[in-house]
């Protein structure tokens, strides 16, 4: 074979049928590997699965006093009635997914893991939190108040009742 | 008596151990050559390769801590179901129903403790004596391999108890897989079997922690320690002088 000043062949290698069906051979194996792993990933993402609702009847505007914060724990959401209006946030820290707690006393969230702190508005006063406790959408259906935790809303996100 | 009773000399015992006392250099070789399990040993050690000092028994050592962990893991699955609120209660029942439970239990966390100390440890020697260079790099490879295994077995178990401990613990793991760049979310929901920490988590962890996990250390293992006797032994730095009064072995 002919070679140029870096060992790059000079003429084109014919290709031989036994390469052809060989090249044939091995594309039709990484096909059948690729659909293979495509496949078992299918498998083990589940479709149906049995988890708490994403939406969160919350109750009448009413039933939460202005300046209150309520806790919901099982879906993980804080629900407060704020000056400027309803906001819900997610009460799971956002250090590395604690879950914080409301303490009226001290007008702040706390998380017990290791120690970051929030405002009621969610904005970080303390501890290792790197961003502040995201709102979730709030929304009012029929004269009730319905939280979706699978929705994210921007940070000034305020429903006004 | 008519015909003297023999333990070893006897029809059922021949057939199923094929030499003679190990009494004879052939009979030494055969005890280790014609069987099953210790035949992966070559039928001669260098002598050098077996002193404390120079592999600390580490590799032996970590395959020790895995058979231990195999059988009290597998005593330990015949109490335990892999489901909410079994798995806790089970738990409770292995710590104070079950004779032994306490031991077993105990033994097990113990052996996996000690089982990641041993590996770490294996690799520094193998590292500060230079047993990787060729050719014996890929084994290297593959024992990083088994590395993987050996922390991802610590990080499945340890949600199988159903505690606090598990939960929060697997919660922060999670969290972490899911801050990979473009595919992070999706790994975090192939590992819980959804988006919460329930069920699905619990019997996805026990068939890795119990079976795939287990088969795939078996395998690297095998291979492991095929390669270490392929490549000629424990490796052994080159003998700096002759002894006296003998000739020189390589």
């Amino acid at each position: 074979m002919l070679v140029d000043d870096l060992g790059m062949p000079l003429t084109h290698e014919e290709i031989t049928r036994r390469k052809a069906l060989g090249m044939a051979g091995a594309g039709a194996l990484c096909v059948a590997c690729t659909g293979t792993m495509i496949t078992a990933v299918r498998y083990l993402s589940p479709n149906v699965l049995y988890e708490t609702s994403s939406r969160l009847k919350v109750g009448a505007p009413s039933s939460i006093a202005p300046g209150s914060v309520v806790t919901f724990p099982r879906e993980k959401v804080f629900v407060v009635h704020a000056t400027e209006g309803f906001i819900a946030l997610s009460a799971t820290c956002t250090h590395l997914g604690c879950m914080t707690r409301y303490e009226a006393d001290r007008a702040r969230i706390f998380c017990p893991c290791h120690g970051s702190q929030f405002s009621p508005e969610g904005t970080v006063l303390a501890g290792p939190a790197p961003t502040p406790l995201p709102r979730l959408e709030i929304a009012l259906e029929s004269g009730l108040l319905i939280v979706d935790t699978k929705k994210l809303v921007d940070p000034d996100f305020v429903l006004r009742v | 008596m008519a015909r003297s009773f023999s333990l070893t000399n006897n029809r059922v015992f021949r057939s199923v151990v094929r030499h003679g006392m190990p009494d004879t250099n052939r009979n030494r070789s055969l005890a280790v050559f014609s069987n099953f399990f210790l035949h992966i040993h070559p039928v001669k050690v260098r002598l050098r390769a077996m002193a404390f000092r120079q592999t600390f028994y580490l590799g032996g050592l970590s395959a020790a801590a895995f058979f231990i962990l195999t059988v009290t893991g597998v005593l330990l699955m015949f109490y335990y179901r892999p489901a909410v609120p079994h798995a806790y209660n089970d738990m409770k029942d292995l710590e104070f129903v079950v004779a032994s439970g306490v031991f077993l239990r105990n033994l097990h966390r113990w052996s996996a403790h000690a089982m990641v100390a041993l590996v770490f440890l294996h690799m520094v020697r193998v590292f500060f004596a230079g047993a990787y260079r060729p050719p014996r790099e890929f084994n290297w490879v593959i024992g990083v391999g088994l590395l993987l295994i050996t922390l991802l077995l610590s990080f499945t178990g340890y949600l199988l108890p159903w505690d606090q401990l598990a939960y929060w613990a697997i919660t922060v793991g999670t969290n972490m897989a899911q801050s990979v760049p473009f595919i992070g979310p999706d790994i975090k929901f192939l590992m819980l079997g959804g988006n919460e920490i329930g069920e699905p988590t619990l019997i996805r962890f026990y068939v890795l922690h119990c079976v795939v996990l287990p088969l795939t250390a078996i395998l690297l293992v095998s291979v492991h320690i095929w390669r270490v006797r392929k490549d000629g032994g424990i490796y052994l730095p080159p003998k700096r002088h002759a002894p006296v009064g003998r000739k020189e072995e390589s």
